[in-house]
């Protein structure tokens, strides 16, 4: 059941993705592009997914586990990082950069073309080497 | 088109309708980094199956959506060097910042998370300063 549910979670982000149109990157970069001709979908669509999901987190207040038992996600941390900020600015200027974030790629693969796989592929790729970065990262300083 | 900010809009409801379910049902925020991200680097193993399910959703739905649209053109760049330095970029970036548009900016901002504003403010700014350098000053996209 609970993979149905994720399963319907999924669906609906897919569909939401795919009808809003934010799988087309020019709309993406259209949006990011302040001085070209500025597309301001992706500020609907930002806007109309925070309707609901202020809604949910509201409810959740109200219930004391999910409805497919566990537990809510913990609280994080109130604090800003530099992972935090120097990630998102890495993930901004690749987002400007393709028009792609990591879930309208995934929306996209069935019909966007092979374009679509090579920047996916180069995602996973970077997903899969961030742990071993980290640990060069944080070894750097003792030895510098 | 004029008719852009509507199915922007319906779009979005539908995409934060996902996210409301994925907490309220499952108990998880959806943010497709993540989700992504625990399944490549392993430590999302234990709800592999919970992962993979809410992925299937993600892709498939777009399939069955499709004929009704015929032909729907991404635009996206045929520069494979472009294409792979922002799959870079975009996966190391959203794994050390611990989230991506869905996570940060659907899910945290009507958190009212610190975490999530802050990270959304600066990777919208990021790709605002990355289209200008990218397209208008050194005409690569």
């Amino acid at each position: 059941m609970r993979n149905l549910f994720a399963f319907i979670a999924g669906g609906l982000f897919g569909a939401g993705l795919f009808v809003s149109g934010m799988t087309d990157t020019s709309k993406v970069q259209g949006w990011l592009d302040v001085f070209g001709a500025w597309d301001p979908t992706l500020a609907f669509v930002m806007g109309g997914a925070m309707i609901p999901m202020f809604i949910a987190w509201r409810l959740r207040e109200r219930r004391s586990a999910p409805v497919m038992g566990g537990t809510f996600p913990p609280t994080p941390p109130q604090k800003l990082d530099r992972g935090l900020i120097g990630g998102s600015v890495m993930f901004g200027m690749g987002w400007g950069l393709a028009g792609l974030c990591p879930g309208p790629s995934v929306a996209s693969l069935s019909y966007g073309g092979v374009g679509h796989w090579v920047f996916f592929a180069a995602m996973i790729a970077g997903m899969a080497a961030t742990p071993s970065l980290r640990r060069l990262l944080d070894k750097a300083p003792a030895t510098a | 088109m004029e008719m852009d900010w509507i199915w922007g809009l319906i779009g979005g409801v539908l995409i934060g309708t996902g996210g409301a379910v994925y907490l309220l049902a499952n108990g998880r925020i959806m943010g497709a980094s993540g989700i992504i991200g625990g399944l490549v680097d392993g430590t999302g193993l234990a709800q592999k199956w919970e992962r993979l399910a809410f992925l299937a959703g993600v892709f498939l739905l777009p399939i069955l959506l499709y004929p009704y649209y015929g032909h729907v053109d991404t635009h996206v760049s045929d520069n494979w060097a472009v294409l792979i330095a922002a799959g870079l970029l975009v996966g190391i970036g959203t794994r050390v910042a611990n989230g991506c548009t869905s996570g940060h900016g659907v899910c945290g901002i009507p958190r009212l998370s610190l975490r999530g504003i802050a990270a959304t403010m600066v990777y919208i700014l990021a790709g605002g300063v990355g289209v200008v350098l990218f397209r208008h000053i050194l005409g690569v996209i």
